[in-house]
């Protein structure tokens, strides 16, 4: 194709996404936004894979019946949303194992939230509260997004998500409401949660790369900065209502934007996480490829399996 | 590294009998029974089926966007295909 086909194929093509139409897999796309929904989407399912790590930590070590069945049910859908985005992303021509390498490699990142340690059961609580919490208003927008797997997997994810933030408020609620001792666990969850989960929703507008492409793309509806005070209106309430307090103490009403200002975020630590130096980077990292590499055999064997079956099958019918 | 990697299947569930099987999702699974399966667990967790179909994808023939022109447009000047096409007196009544 000569440069100038590619060029007015491009502007058929963002015309198109302006009209809100979908862009559907075999349709022509540019390489770029090719490339820039494999990253997005895979880090996306990636992040919903590893994020699996710091709550199955506390299956086996819930304190009721009803807690366990609930969190083994989030850790479950956790585990189906990274495979609905996996199995969108291979529509733009990536194959799993591909993505699989990029993962296990560190080519591929996945939210650095993840690389917190999960260290009482309050963290439960915390996670599904401020973690899904933040991951809810990050991904609801991305339902109307212009690439039609990611908004279909997205509609799905979204649907199953509201349960996860309620099932972990509520554990907040019962712990805030219980012995001074389980309040105080409640309040240290919240305490080392909070911070990174304001981070989850981006660097700022200022530092962020990504954002101008992506907002032409619907791959982005609202900026990070938007999002994140956002995110902050709606939880503060949250905390107060249940007798907690949020860590940071330049946080305040203000009247005139009708919204909270909040404190100065350490992005150093942010960017410390994201470049591999977090608590748990390596640990969630090694579960990973110990997972990938020790199925490596019960892999092969089910396609060996299905092989002799298949082999089976064409023999009786000769 | 494994040497074959689990084809990719596609998977169809019915919501509820009287509604048509409807494309859900892909998936990875070594054969037909494991495809069944793993997409009972992907994709109907919330009793959102009552029947699934797969089907391997590398089976699956679709139409090139490219030829879109000739594969869709020839339906669009045949209006006659509509009943607004045709010109009846309001007293008519049942049609």
């Amino acid at each position: 194709m000569s440069e100038e086909q590619i060029k007015s194929l491009e502007k058929q093509f963002e015309a198109r996404i302006a009209r809100d139409e979908k862009i559907e897999p075999k349709d022509w796309m540019p390489e770029k936004y090719r490339k820039t929904h494999i990253r997005q989407m895979s880090q996306h399912a990636h992040s919903e894979i590893v994020g699996m790590l710091p709550e199955g930590n506390w299956i086996t070590r819930a304190p009721s019946l009803r807690r366990k069945v609930a969190l083994l049910a989030k850790v479950q859908d956790e585990a189906g949303h990274g495979l609905y985005l996996y199995s969108a992303t291979e529509t733009l021509g990536i194959s799993r194992e591909e993505m699989y390498e990029q993962l296990h490699t560190g080519k591929a990142k996945y939210s650095s939230i993840f690389n917190y340690p999960t260290i009482t059961w309050a963290d439960m609580g915390a996670i599904g509260w401020l973690v899904d919490g933040a991951a809810i208003i990050n991904q609801v927008p991305l339902c109307n997004t212009s690439y039609g797997p990611y908004a279909r997997a997205m509609i799905r994810v979204c649907k199953e998500e509201s349960f996860h933030q309620r099932q972990g408020y509520e554990i907040m609620i019962k712990l805030a409401n219980g012995t001074p001792e389980q309040k105080e666990m409640a309040q240290d969850a919240l305490n080392r949660w909070w911070w990174p989960s304001l981070m989850m929703l981006g660097p700022t507008d200022d530092v962020s790369v990504h954002t101008a492409q992506s907002m032409k793309w619907k791959l982005k509806r609202k900026s990070n900065d938007d999002l994140r005070q956002q995110f902050i209106d709606q939880t503060v309430p949250q905390a107060e209502l249940i007798g907690l307090t949020i860590p940071d103490p330049d946080l305040k009403w203000n009247e005139e934007r009708k919204s909270y200002d909040f404190g100065a975020i350490d992005w150093d630590e942010f960017w410390q996480v994201v470049k591999g130096h977090g608590p748990c980077n390596k640990e969630r990292m090694k579960a990973r490829v110990d997972a990938w590499e020790e199925g490596e055999w019960i892999r092969d064997a089910a396609m060996a399996h299905a092989e002799k079956k298949q082999e089976r099958k064409e023999k009786q019918a000769v | 590294m494994s040497t074959k990697n689990w084809p990719l299947w596609e998977v169809f569930v019915r919501s509820k009998n009287g509604l048509e099987h409807r494309h859900c999702g892909s998936l990875h699974a070594a054969d037909e029974d494991m495809a069944l399966e793993n997409a009972r667990d992907v994709y109907t967790r919330r009793s959102e089926g009552v029947s699934i179909w797969v089907v391997e994808s590398k089976h699956i023939t679709a139409s090139n966007p490219e030829n879109n022109g000739e594969m869709f447009e020839p339906a669009q000047d045949k209006v006659y295909r509509h009943p607004t096409f045709y010109d009846l007196p309001d007293e008519v009544k049942h049609m």
